[in-house]
C-alpha cells in the first residue's frame, strides 16, 4: 500500500492552527468525518475554512472551538436539521467571523482559484444583501492575508457597456480534505455520484489529502481515465478510512445515518449535552475504529449499507 | 372528485406542483421544494427535469431526497456532475425555466431572507442557514415559484436581508440591478396564492385555499393585499393526494 498512504492521526496533524483549510462533501454527504474527529481530538485552532454548503463536518468543528472565521454560502444538515446548531450559536453569541456568499459564488472562486486566476465574472449576487453588505470589515480583511482584500467587486463588461458582472476573488487554500469511494496508493482519486466541488477544491489547495473508503490498484482506476478527475500529482497524502464520512452518506457505499444525526441534532441544543456528546464520540474515543465501536459498531452499520440498486438503502427509516 | 381531508401543508404542495409545466427544466432548492417537484414528476409533468444544485440533471426519483446532493437524486438521473456544471452551464447560461424556493421571510416584492433576522446582519436576533444556492436560483432562473408557510411575521413589507432578489423594490428595479432575467412568478402558502402585477409588481391574491377568506389571509400577511380579484383555490384532488402521500412523502419526511 505505502506510496502516498498515511495514517489519519499523522494526515490530521499536518494541519496546524491557523490553517486555510476547504472540506469536501455537500451537507449530509461525503464529509471526511473521521479526519475532522482527528482535528477536533488534536484541538487545533482559529482555523480558517472555505464552503458551499456544509454541514456537520463545520458545525462540530465550529461547536469544539477550532475555528476562527468562515467564508459560505450555507450550514445545515438540510431536512435533518435547517440551520446548523453550532453555527447558529456561534454567530448569535459572536464566537466567529464570517462572510456570506452563495453556492454559486463561492463555487466560482474555488474554481478560479483552481485555474490560478484571481477572479472569476458571474452573473448571480446582483441585487441582493449578499452582494450589498459584508460582515467582514475592510480592517479586518486588510489585517489578514487569508482573506481577499475584497468581498465582490461589480463591473461593467469592457465589451458592453449595458451588461453587468460580480467578480469574486479567488480562493486559495493551505488544505483541501476529501472523502471519496476509491483511491490508488499514488493519488489517484474515484468520486462516484455527484462530484459536489471537491475537484476545484482540490485544485486550488497547497496540499491535498484524501481519505477514501477503499484503496485500490493504479491499474483498476486506469482502465477508466476518464472517470478520475483529480491528476495524481495533486494528491499528497492517502488515507484508508472505512466509513470515514460516518453519520453521512457516500454513494453505493452507505447511507446517512438519521439515529446519529439525531442525537447530534438534539445534543446541540444544549452547551453541557453537546460536551457530552463530543466527549462520547470525539475527545474519549481513541481513533476511527474505536468511534465505529461507540456507534454500534457492524450491526449499526450494516444497516446503513448501499442497495446495489440503487446506491443508497431505500429501506432506511429516515424520521425516527 | 375533491378529497374531503387534507393538511394545509398538503394543500400547499399540491398547488405549488401544479405551478410545474410539463417537459420545464426545474432548478430546485431544498425542503419543500424538493416534495412539490417531485410531486409534479410523479403527476401532471412526467416529464419535467429536476435539477439539485449537487450536480444532478433530470432524476427519476424513486425515493424523497432530504438533500439537494442526496444519493436519492441520483436515481435515473442522466447527468451527474458537481455545482459548477449545473450552476454555471444550466443556470447561468440560461436554461433554466423555473427556480422552485423556499425561505424563512417573504417579503412583498417577493424577496426571500434565509440569512438572518434582525437589521445588523453581523449581529442577528437569529440567524439561518444562509443562501445556498437559493440566491443564484433567484438571480438566474426565468421564472421562481415561492412556497412559504403562511404566518404573518414571515411576510413583512420589506424582509430583513434580501438573500435572494424577486423583484427587489418593484417596477423595473430588478433590471436596474442588472439582472438579465427572472423573477418571482408566484407564492404559493398555506393560506393562498400570490401573484404580482406586470407593471408594478406589486402583489395581488390569486386565490384563497378553501375554507378560508381574502380577507382572512390578508389579515395574516404584514404587507399590503390587494384581495379584489382573489377566487377560491381549487382544492387538491384525491389522486393527487394519495401520490403525495403514497408515492412522494410516504415516509413522513416533509409532510404532517
Amino acid at each position: 500500500m505505502p506510496g502516498k498512504t498515511i495514517g489519519l492521526h499523522q494526515a490530521a496533524a499536518l494541519v496546524p492552527d491557523g490553517a486555510t483549510l476547504s472540506i469536501g462533501g455537500f451537507t449530509t454527504q461525503r464529509h471526511p468525518m473521521a479526519f475532522v474527529y482527528e482535528l477536533i481530538r488534536l484541538r487545533r485552532r482559529n482555523l480558517y475554512l472555505f464552503g458551499h454548503s456544509p454541514g456537520g463536518d463545520w458545525d462540530v468543528l465550529i461547536g469544539a472551538g477550532c475555528v476562527k472565521r468562515v467564508e459560505l454560502a450555507y450550514e445545515a444538515d438540510e431536512a435533518f436539521n435547517t440551520v446548523g446548531p453550532r453555527w447558529r450559536r456561534a454567530v448569535e453569541q459572536g464566537k466567529i467571523e464570517w462572510e456570506d456568499y452563495s453556492n454559486f459564488s463561492m463555487v466560482a472562486r474555488f474554481t478560479a482559484g483552481a485555474m490560478g486566476i484571481p477572479f472569476m465574472p458571474v452573473r448571480s449576487l446582483l441585487g441582493s444583501d449578499v452582494l450589498r453588505k459584508e460582515t467582514l470589515t475592510t480592517d479586518e480583511r486588510s489585517a489578514d492575508p487569508r482573506t481577499a482584500a475584497k468581498k465582490a467587486h461589480v463591473m461593467t463588461s469592457p465589451f458592453n457597456p449595458a451588461d453587468r458582472v460580480v467578480l469574486v476573488p479567488a480562493i486559495h487554500t493551505e488544505f483541501a480534505v476529501l472523502h471519496v469511494q476509491k483511491a490508488t496508493a499514488a493519488g489517484t482519486v474515484r468520486i462516484e455520484g455527484q462530484s459536489y466541488a471537491d475537484i476545484q477544491q482540490a485544485l486550488c489547495a497547497d496540499t491535498v489529502i484524501v481519505t477514501a473508503e477503499d484503496i485500490v490498484e493504479e491499474d483498476e482506476l486506469r482502465r477508466t481515465p476518464e472517470l478520475n478527475p483529480i491528476p495524481f500529482f495533486v494528491v499528497k497524502h492517502v488515507c484508508h478510512v472505512p466509513f470515514g464520512a460516518h453519520p453521512y452518506a457516500v454513494y453505493n457505499y452507505y447511507d446517512y445515518d438519521p439515529l446519529q444525526l439525531k442525537e447530534y441534532h438534539e445534543s446541540a441544543r444544549d452547551d453541557a449535552a453537546y460536551r457530552a456528546y463530543l466527549d462520547k464520540y470525539v475527545y474519549g474515543i481513541r481513533d476511527h475504529q474505536a468511534y465505529l465501536e461507540a456507534v454500534g459498531g457492524p450491526e449499526r452499520l450494516a444497516g446503513l449499507k448501499s442497495s446495489p440498486e440503487f446506491g443508497y438503502s431505500p429501506d432506511l427509516k429516515r424520521r425516527l | 372528485m375533491a378529497a374531503t381531508k387534507y393538511s394545509l401543508m398538503e394543500l400547499m404542495t399540491v398547488i405549488s406542483a401544479r405551478e410545474v409545466a410539463d417537459g420545464e427544466v426545474v432548478f430546485a432548492g431544498t425542503g419543500l421544494p424538493m416534495l412539490g417537484v417531485m410531486l409534479a414528476q410523479k403527476t401532471h409533468a412526467p416529464g419535467c427535469i429536476i435539477i439539485f444544485e449537487a450536480g444532478t440533471v433530470a432524476s427519476r426519483l424513486a425515493h424523497l431526497p432530504m438533500s439537494v446532493g442526496d444519493p436519492r437524486a441520483m436515481r435515473g438521473a442522466a447527468t451527474a456532475a458537481g455545482l459548477n456544471e449545473v450552476f454555471t452551464f444550466v443556470l447561468q447560461a440560461g436554461r433554466v425555466d423555473v427556480g422552485f424556493l423556499s425561505g424563512a421571510q417573504v417579503d412583498r416584492f417577493g424577496n426571500i431572507n434565509s440569512t438572518s433576522i434582525g437589521a445588523d446582519p453581523r449581529h442577528p436576533v437569529v440567524r439561518f442557514s444562509g443562501s445556498g444556492g437559493a440566491c443564484d436560483i433567484a438571480c438566474l432562473a426565468k421564472r421562481t415559484i415561492i412556497i412559504a408557510k403562511h404566518e404573518k411575521r414571515r411576510f413583512p413589507e420589506k424582509v430583513d436581508y434580501v438573500t435572494s432578489p424577486g423583484w427587489l423594490e418593484g417596477g423595473r428595479s430588478r433590471q436596474a440591478a442588472g439582472l438579465v432575467r427572472g423573477g418571482p412568478d408566484v407564492i404559493v402558502t398555506t393560506m393562498g396564492v400570490i401573484r404580482f402585477r406586470v407593471d408594478t409588481k406589486s402583489p395581488y391574491l390569486a386565490s384563497f385555499h378553501p375554507g378560508l377568506t381574502p380577507r382572512g389571509v390578508a389579515e395574516e400577511t404584514e404587507f399590503a393585499l390587494d384581495i379584489g380579484e382573489a377566487v377560491e383555490t381549487a382544492p387538491p384532488s384525491a389522486e393527487e393526494l394519495r401520490i403525495l402521500r403514497d408515492i412522494v412523502d410516504p415516509e413522513r419526511v416533509f409532510l404532517k
